[in-house]
């Protein structure tokens, strides 16, 4: 032990460095940390289709994320996703759910969203600017081939127009097959 | 040497063959060290905490205590399981339900004389620098990353220039399977956890589509059960994975959603270790690692020969490989990269002034930073919102908004790094 601490005395003159005095006030953590850093690199990536609001500014763990697509089949909706980061990130991946019902290939009922990035192929470094241009992609290009919405999957893949047709009823709040959908049109 | 203390006969003839290495230099000893009484002294009196009474932590409290530490300190938060009892050996099948901490420490106080373990039934979290400055040194058996991030960050933060003791050397072990590693972190020297975070393997998920729609395994069914039918049936409900109402209504939804697929396999034991999560535990690899570790710790408190550096690999998979090698310290850390400075501060200044100081700081010119506190976001560049939401404290006095020796965090879109800072207040 001693051994160490002598090092440590070495390395500190070495260095020359600072003191850093302990304390017992709570610290900034690094999942914070790393927040703060993938908010400040989305600049640029929001631009005019998405914004973000926080609830709680002070928690910036958590927050809503809004995608209007300016294009595509989902064009003139307004989608929101509850983002849950916890202290684990980026090790573990944020939790991401719509918290409208919508009628989506990819998106079940319940707000789950099937994205590979959210789950099996998640990385630490990936960051949230990766999750953000995933999720806007959904809505430009539904894709048949990971269904988490069944019928919206087979809509999709057998009648393209009708599934468009579907899409528009569904988001002014109208019902496909039985299922009554959110009305999600922007104000 | 034989002496009688409180009627326990104290023989160093025990420690016979630990002494051939404290009291005579060895080929690999440092010059400098001086064997004898005071490196054996240094032994026992060395306070040290383990992490974790699990598997790993059941082999570290038998090594340690067996290789002449006498003063151990152990935390651990679960209770006994009866799954436990086939590698945790400190347990026997009347202790399930008990506490693990407990149990372990008193198993091996009755079992090796003149050992102290003092046991902590919690969670690490529920402790304060104060308690780990106790203690020489932390050995971690821990199955969660969440846990080793969480401590690492508060040894690196511990660190205190002026007070060499506040340096805990952490000696972290880790099993899965066949495979185990095992390191040696001296915060702020080398590489710490969060530097090699990169390094964990990932949790094996399984596609949420696959899991929807086509369940192929068992523990496809698990999942989806997990996942989706909890959420969908008992959304008001928190899961607690340790209680047994909740893991039968998983089980049967499981079940169900197997038979519908026509899958075999899925038990209530299955999915009890699906959804918390259990990594197959073999006992040797635990008892290899464990080793490992307590051989460290050892070396360590008696300097008696070099230790790991600090990264040892095991692999039993295919054969046998193990490779040692030194990882890097980052620095772009965001827990050892950049520790926090002392920066004293007039308290009256508004945060826009400090801001405004902060780019004439010659280390760090921060054109567009971000701060905030653990609790608090002070003020964000970006997104909008946030900026929206946090301009108003840019009229307000730092005094208004943290607390004296407060820490804070900048991060700016010029630098990778994170730069914190511990205000003072000058008077």
């Amino acid at each position: 032990m001693l051994k160490i601490w002598s090092m440590k005395q070495q390395q500190q003159k070495d260095a020359n460095a600072e003191s850093a005095a302990g304390t017992k006030k709570k610290k900034v953590t690094a999942a914070q940390l790393r927040v703060q850093k993938d908010l400040a690199e989305l600049e640029g990536t929001l631009g005019k289709t998405m914004k973000t609001s926080f609830p709680d500014p002070n928690d910036i763990l958590n927050f809503i994320l809004t995608i209007e697509p300016d294009e595509g089949m989902y064009k003139g909706g307004s989608f929101h996703f509850n983002f849950a980061i916890n202290q684990n990130f980026p090790h573990d991946p944020p939790k991401v759910k719509c918290t409208q019902k919508i009628y989506h290939p990819n998106i079940d009922l319940e707000g789950n969203v099937c994205l590979n990035i959210l789950r099996e192929d998640w990385k630490p470094v990936l960051n949230l600017n990766a999750v953000i241009v995933g999720l806007q992609f959904l809505f430009l290009e539904p894709n048949a081939s990971d269904p988490l919405n069944k019928e919206a999957a087979e809509d999709l893949r057998s009648n393209r127009e009708g599934f468009k047709r579907n899409v528009r009823t569904s988001m002014s709040g109208g019902a496909v097959k039985n299922e009554q959908y959110e009305r999600v049109i922007g104000r | 040497m034989e002496t009688m203390v409180n009627g326990i006969e104290h023989s160093r003839e025990r420690w016979r063959y630990l002494d051939y290495f404290l009291n005579k230099p060895g080929p690999t000893s440092d010059p400098e060290w001086l064997p004898g009484e005071q490196t054996i002294n240094s032994l026992e009196t060395s306070k040290v905490l383990v992490i974790g009474a699990g598997g790993l932590g059941c082999e570290i409290l038998k090594n340690l205590a067996l290789s002449g530490f006498k003063d151990i300190h152990v935390i651990d938060m679960d209770t006994i399981d009866v799954s436990n009892l086939n590698r945790q050996f400190l347990f026997r099948e009347a202790d399930v339900g008990k506490s693990k901490a407990e149990c372990a420490a008193a198993f091996v106080e009755k079992r090796v004389k003149g050992v102290k373990i003092t046991p902590f039934n919690g969670k690490i979290q529920d402790k304060d620098e104060d308690y780990y400055m106790q203690f020489k040194m932390i050995i971690c058996g821990l199955d969660s990353i969440e846990a080793r991030r969480w401590i690492n960050a508060t040894l690196v933060g511990m660190v205190d220039t002026e007070n060499p003791e506040s340096l805990k050397p952490l000696i972290d072990g880790g099993t899965e399977g066949f495979k185990g590693q095992s390191r040696v972190i001296l915060p702020t020297m080398n590489s710490c956890i969060e530097c090699q975070l990169d390094m964990h393997t990932p949790r094996a998920a399984v596609p949420l589509c696959t899991l929807a729609t086509i369940p192929r395994q068992p523990a496809h069914c698990i999942e989806w059960a997990h996942i989706i039918a909890w959420e969908e049936h008992r959304k008001d409900d928190i899961l607690d994975t340790d209680d047994p109402e909740h893991i039968t209504w998983l089980y049967q939804k499981a079940l169900a959603r197997a038979q519908e697929f026509n899958i075999p396999g899925v038990t209530y034991s299955m999915t009890q270790g699906v959804v918390k999560n259990i990594i197959p535990a073999i006992a040797s690899t635990n008892a290899i690692i464990a080793a490992s570790c307590c051989n460290e710790a050892f070396k360590i408190a008696t300097s008696c020969n070099p230790w790991l550096q600090n990264y040892m690999m095991y692999s039993g998979d295919d054969g046998v490989y193990t490779y040692t090698f030194e990882t890097e310290q980052k620095e772009d850390c965001p827990v050892c990269g950049n520790l926090a400075k002392s920066l004293t501060v007039n308290p009256n200044m508004t945060l826009q002034e400090f801001i405004d100081s902060l780019g004439e700081r010659a280390e760090a010119q921060l054109m567009k930073p971000t701060l905030r506190t653990e609790e608090k976001s002070l003020y964000s560049q970006f997104p909008a919102s946030l900026r929206e939401q946090t301009a108003p404290n840019l009229e307000k006095r730092l005094s208004e908004l943290v607390e004296n020796g407060e820490e804070i965090g900048i991060s700016d879109p010029a630098f990778a790094i994170a730069f914190k800072y511990k205000l003072i207040f000058s008077s």
